[in-house]
């Protein structure tokens, strides 16, 4: 790990710690009743989004779950144009026709998120496919859960992904549980990785709650696909230290399970191993706190000054003009 | 100017299309493998030899993944021609059409367009009751989709290269009867209509009706097959004395409604044909439609011929009985008078 430069480091810890407290404003809107819809949160997951995103270009693509703020802050979505979705704007990064669940903006490389467990998946073969005929060297990364891993579309996306060797790399995000269900209950295997091999395809784990091994491991990956070798699929295992959505009680995990968890958070990781490897000083992890403390101010703001959409908005962007 | 049917006239659309256009391709199960029969109504035959195998690219039995895949591909820059076997199959393929394909443009709030083409083929033609729906209703339904049916060899070409040039997700239902398909392929029973299709480009603008024969008594709306079926209904009418216009609307999503308005309008009757069973159906909105908007201007109850509420039944006889025919709607027409 001492081959990621600093700068990267850096970005990471300041990208992670963006999603967390995002996460966190946006729990507190939604219990104020300013965000008119219900969200799945990312907090505990950051190190996956962010560790595979540090490795991407502008021009590649990323495809989001039900779950996307923390894809969407790790691919260069604008906070602000976030928030201003969540709070059902006109300068939402959908004009408000979205929500949640669909954030993304095009220009930096992410469509609307899919928020049909698995749905993404053939879509990412597409635009992998697009990438490849268009002479470009840019890869396609689909995030989905363990939920979406006994999903038949995504079957047939690994699949049509193998045997045309397209550039797409699969990160199952395995928090362990869809929804209420624990995934042991659902799939004979220990790991989503070990279905690589049914598809002729490379399979690789990391630990999901260390930002540096999610980073090289799709570092690995991502520089595999852009040569031309194919499709990954790279599994991270993680947590969410949230519900699955805001009415979820989270009465199915034991206290013990979710501090285990806890104690190898992604974020709280990374800052003691800055300061254990003293690049940086408490002092300086406070300083980025601060700044993003105020970016999200800055977010809610714009949001907040932002005007709702005309009711008869909704009848635009049926169709693609 | 030349004679083709409407298997040719869409084979000829989709060379013109991928020579203009580097970033059409067509994808689909059994389209281009050498030596195989170019798709199941052989639309593609020989176009690989052509474009080559990257370009007419043969999928696994995967229809979520070819739904997928040819949204994606229209969403990063290119401009894919997908198929189906049979459009039956296009529930398999569901979510991929109705909450990706339909939604995406709106989900971006109006960044991101999905130029895709899906094509498939519909009608009942004794193969069980898998391989024989209409489901022209379940996607009409469906906002975001644009959605074609053409009943001539002219309407396919133009009407795909429209498609293959607007910038939405195009559904074409093609009719299996109407293909024309030669060989081991052609189908029985089959109408096969063979029409003249310029040679030089031309394209048959989308959401544009068109009247098959003018009339001033009644008013007959169908769509492929009963498109026929009304021709040969209003011929026999004429001999009664009664004056039937038939209306093909070619695009079913965005209808051309004044057309279908102006001409019930004219004549004061309505009566709508469809091979697709009754409940929830196409017809039965443009009933809807011409009672809301025109109902002042009928001297009759509005009427549909539809298939009732059965899957597709195997036996002839009872296909027969199920399905419209040009006999049904003479005696549709005659009530009304």
């Amino acid at each position: 790990m001492q081959q990621i430069a600093t700068p990267v480091l850096l970005d990471m810890y300041r990208r992670m710690l963006t999603i967390r407290r995002f996460e966190e404003r946006c729990n507190t809107l939604f219990m104020q009743g300013r965000i008119p819809s219900t969200l799945h949160l990312y907090i505990g997951q950051e190190a996956v989004a962010v560790g595979v995103c540090a490795n991407l270009r502008l021009s590649d693509y990323v495809l989001g779950t039900h779950r996307p703020h923390g894809h969407a802050i790790a691919k260069g979505v604008a906070i602000r144009d976030i928030m201003a979705e969540l709070m059902a704007k006109d300068t939402g990064c959908s004009r408000g026709k979205a929500g949640s669940m669909h954030v993304g903006d095009i220009r930096v490389g992410m469509p609307p998120a899919i928020g049909i467990v698995g749905g993404n998946a053939p879509i990412a073969c597409g635009m992998a496919l697009a990438q490849k005929r268009q002479g470009r060297d840019d890869v396609t990364v689909c995030f989905f859960g363990d939920g979406a891993a006994n999903e038949g579309a995504v079957h047939e996306a690994m699949n049509m992904a193998s045997i045309w060797a397209l550039p797409v790399i699969f990160v199952c995000e395995n928090n362990l549980y869809g929804a209420s269900t624990p995934y042991g209950s659902v799939s004979k295997l220990e790991n989503v990785a070990d279905r690589a091999v049914a598809y002729g395809m490379r399979g690789m784990i990391a630990d999901g709650s260390d930002v540096l091994a999610v980073y090289e491991a799709a570092c690995d990956a991502v520089s595999f696909s852009r040569k031309g070798n194919g499709p990954v699929l790279l599994e991270c295992k993680t947590y969410r230290l949230c519900g699955h959505s805001r009415s979820d009680p989270l009465t199915y995990r034991t206290k013990e399970e979710e501090a285990l968890w806890r104690d190898k958070e992604p974020i709280k990781r990374l800052g003691e191993w800055f300061v254990a490897q003293g690049l940086k000083t408490t002092a300086d992890l406070a300083e980025i706190e601060r700044e993003v403390g105020l970016a999200i101010d800055d977010a809610v703001a714009f949001a907040d000054a932002s005007p709702y959409p005309l009711p008869e908005d909704a009848l635009k962007h049926v169709f693609y003009e | 100017m030349a004679m083709l049917t409407i298997a040719e006239a869409l084979r000829e659309g989709i060379r013109e299309e991928m020579m203009r256009d580097p970033r059409v391709f067509c994808l689909g199960e059994d389209i281009g493998i050498s030596g195989g029969f170019g798709g199941a109504f052989t639309v593609t035959l020989g176009l690989s030899d052509q474009f080559g195998h990257e370009r007419i690219l043969d999928t696994p039995i995967s229809e979520i993944g070819i739904a997928g895949v040819a949204i994606g591909a229209a969403m990063a820059g290119l401009r894919p021609i997908a198929d189906v076997q049979y459009g039956d199959f296009l529930f398999c393929m569901m979510d991929q059409l109705a909450n990706q394909a339909a939604k995406m443009t709106y989900m971006s709030g109006g960044t991101v367009a999905v130029p895709m083409v899906m094509r498939a083929p519909v009608g009942s033609t004794r193969r069980g009751t898998q391989h024989a729906q209409s489901l022209e209703a379940f996607f009409t339904h469906v906002p975001g989709l644009k959605i074609v049916a053409p009943s001539t060899a002219y309407d396919a070409k133009g009407l795909l290269k429209a498609a293959v040039r607007d910038d939405n997700p195009v559904l074409i239902f093609e009719h299996k009867l109407l293909y024309g398909s030669k060989g081991a392929r052609s189908e029985k029973g089959a109408l096969s209509p063979i029409g003249e299709v310029p040679d030089e480009d031309y394209i048959v603008p989308i959401g544009k009706g068109i009247i098959r024969r003018e009339g001033t008594d009644v008013t007959i709306v169908g769509k492929l097959t009963t498109v026929y079926m009304a021709l040969a209904a209003a011929e026999e009418l004429a001999k009664s004395g009664i004056s039937a216009e038939v209306i093909d609307p070619r695009t079913l999503v965005p209808l051309d409604k004044e057309l279908i308005l102006s001409s019930v309008r004219k004549t004061g009757r309505l009566v709508v044909v469809e091979e697709d069973n009754k409940t929830g159906g196409w017809a039965g909105d443009i009933l809807a439609t011409v009672a809301e908007e025109a109902f002042f201007y009928l001297d009759a109850p509005v009427k549909r011929i539809s298939a009732p509420d059965t899957p597709p039944p195997f036996a002839p006889v009872m296909e027969a009985y199920y399905l419209p025919s040009a006999e049904k709607i003479i005696q549709t027409v005659k009530s009304l008078f």
